[in-house]
């Protein structure tokens, strides 16, 4: 058991199209004794899209979910690489500017809320890693993942900038990350080295600028699948949706087949630590992953 | 010597006149920890070939001349430490150019696409002034201070050739470009800042195909960050009245509407609410695809169905965006 205890930045995608995120993460938490509370005031981070519109408006809101997590007084923690930025940096950009922040906490005391900058905010990737620690988590492992090959998907939000998220995610280098590396090996699966680890789905211009989404997601698939890889893993939902969702179109495009199971970070976690069927959720995946529960208990 | 290191280069050889394809050269040397990459290269060509070709000039970190990349990282030779590089990546360090598929000899690169871009969006000051003026046109502290680090921008080309756009759409005047739009547009001397704003809301050119990866945030050695200014590009769009409604722009407008509703964005409903119904036929195939996997529920898209999870405490929501939402669309 542990005594780690965290405030839930679910984002949208958890709790509408992929429902097998959440219930795994929690499945995860549960297992391995860490204490977590949903911030259900919370609100959606802009997904960096709402910053395009209206910046100043997208600080306000990130700020408030912040402000939850701070009256709570506990570290908040992100399930979606997104997430994780845009939260990070209106965090950065009130900690660091002052005048900005005043003209926010204006807006936030009108709902009775203040803004001091007290919570850490941090992908539940590095909750794990950094806080519960690799070593206790291959204790864990009821399922070892050793017949599988499974290609890390970093997404871009949750390594770069780097300056950005240097203190919370143990100092991940965006050339050369290597926590989820890491993660895999402590489940005793094999990670795939390839080169499109660390480079770009093109979830963000899926509907304006569709042929470059496709190319992007593309590359880094046939990347993954001509280094042998069975399945995917990526701690973030959109990468995930990306990649999962839209295999045919994505083969269209680069004319070539691509079928693979992309996972959720905490759904790889979730199977190794012997989570059940339902709580790992695979039948949400439109790549058929369901087989990997069956393969993963033989 | 004995604080050196042995490092391997691997090092891309190409020369467009007389190659047919690249190869790799390894060339073993021993490296201080004081060396930069710029030394490296110096010491390819003083002590094992003097074939080897790469720009280079000021050696200051000015001239942007000596971009490379080393094991895929934007690097400019004469600001990288050369044994930190083999502390992240060990000691065989893969020496390419920008674009390998540009490269004219070597390291040295056709850069024609980065100037005619960077060209593309006057990246001077455009006024109508006094050819013989009585005193200069002096600028405040305030008004410099709009560019940001917008200024230091040295060409090098470090970020438009990590942006993943670039390489898929040639159309995509790519960061640097963006960069200097941002830069002259907002210098209250200049008087071309909304030509500037309209070129960069084209589609297929400008900011709205950006795939916010953030390659060029991590790849600038002078640390401006261009997608910052990419962001107050699509903030000015709407500040001055250059946007015009399209997916993209009601993509990012949408988001409003939903967090207004439900506090959470409504994933149904911005896809509905970006493409118009009629645009909605690129994906039926793929809703039906999530309906069948449970992803999504027939009756998200129903106008009179609320299906969508909501935000405790949303009024607060609801008057934040009331009180704080500066732009319109």
């Amino acid at each position: 058991m542990s005594n780690l205890k965290y405030a839930l930045f679910t984002g949208c995608t958890a709790k509408q199209s992929t429902p097998e995120l959440l219930s795994s993460t929690l499945a995860v938490a549960e297992k391995l004794g860490i204490e977590i509370t949903i911030l259900e005031e919370a609100s959606c981070c802009g997904a960096s899209h709402l910053q395009d519109f209206d910046e100043f408006l997208a600080h306000v809101l990130n700020a408030r979910n912040i402000c939850y997590a701070e009256k709570l007084g506990m570290t908040m923690i992100t399930i979606c690489n997104t997430c994780q930025l845009n939260s990070a940096m209106t965090k950065h950009a009130l900690d660091t500017d002052p005048e900005l922040k005043a003209r926010v906490n204006e807006k936030l005391a009108e709902v009775g809320l203040e803004y001091k900058g007290t919570s850490e905010i941090k992908h539940f990737l590095y909750a794990l890693i950094e806080d519960y620690g690799l070593e206790k988590i291959k204790d864990q492992v009821k399922v070892p993942l050793s017949q599988f090959n499974i290609a890390p998907f970093y997404g871009c939000h949750n390594i770069r900038p780097s300056e950005l998220h240097h203190n919370v995610n143990g100092g991940e280098n965006p050339y050369n990350p290597t926590s989820l590396d890491q993660l895999i090996e402590a489940l005793e699966g094999h990670p795939v080295d390839y080169d499109h680890k660390n480079k770009c789905c093109g979830f963000h211009v899926e509907l304006q600028a569709n042929h470059t989404s496709e190319v992007l997601a593309g590359n880094a698939m046939v990347d993954a699948i001509d280094n042998n890889a069975d399945l995917m893993v990526t701690p973030c939902p959109l990468c995930h949706l990306k990649m999962d969702t839209y295999q045919d179109d994505i083969g269209h495009v680069i004319g070539r087949d691509v079928e693979l199971p992309v996972l959720h970070m905490p759904q790889m976690v979730a199977l190794a630590l012997g989570c059940t069927e339902k709580e790992i959720g695979l039948n949400f995946h439109v790549q058929k992953a369901t087989q990997i529960y069956s393969e993963a208990q033989n | 010597m004995s604080d050196t290191v042995t490092v391997t280069l691997k090092t891309f050889r190409f020369n467009a006149e007389t190659d047919y394809l690249p190869y790799y050269k390894h060339y073993e040397m021993e490296v201080g920890k004081d060396e930069l990459m710029l030394d490296l290269l110096n010491r390819i060509k003083w002590e094992h070939d003097g074939s080897f070709s790469y720009r280079r000039s000021c050696r200051h970190g000015i001239c942007g001349a000596c971009g490379i990349k080393v094991n895929g990282k934007a690097t400019l030779a004469c600001k990288q430490n050369a044994l930190e590089l083999v502390k992240l990546f060990g000691n065989e360090l893969l020496i390419e150019p920008q674009s390998t598929k540009r490269a004219v000899k070597d390291m040295i690169i056709d850069k024609k696409d980065f100037w005619d871009k960077h060209a593309a969006v006057k990246p001077y000051v455009v006024a109508d002034i006094d050819p013989h003026p009585e005193h200069e046109t002096k600028q405040s502290i305030e008004e410099f201070n709009k560019f940001l680090d917008a200024d230091l921008c040295i060409q090098c080309g470090s970020c438009h050739y990590a942006c993943p756009v670039v390489e898929v759409n040639e159309d995509y005047f790519g960061p640097a470009a963006f960069v200097a739009a941002y830069r002259f547009t907002v210098d209250t001397r200049d008087e071309a800042g909304e030509e500037r704003l309209e070129l960069t809301a084209q589609m297929g050119q400008g900011v709205w195909d950006c795939v916010k990866c953030f390659e060029c945030a991590e790849a600038c050695p002078k640390e401006i960050n261009p997608i910052e200014k990419i962001t107050k590009l699509h903030n000015l769009q709407f500040e001055k009245k250059v946007a015009v409604s399209n997916v993209a722009t009601r993509h990012a407008e949408g988001f409003v509407r939903s967090i207004k509703r439900h506090g959470f964005l409504d994933e149904a409903d911005i896809v509905i609410y970006s493409e118009g119904y009629l645009g909605m036929y690129k994906h039926l195939k793929t809703a039906v695809k999530m309906l069948k996997a449970g992803k999504i529920h027939w009756q998200d898209s129903l106008p009179f169905v609320d299906n969508v999870p909501k935000s405790k405490n949303l009024s607060e929501i609801q008057k934040l965006i009331e009180i704080s939402q500066t732009n319109k669309l």
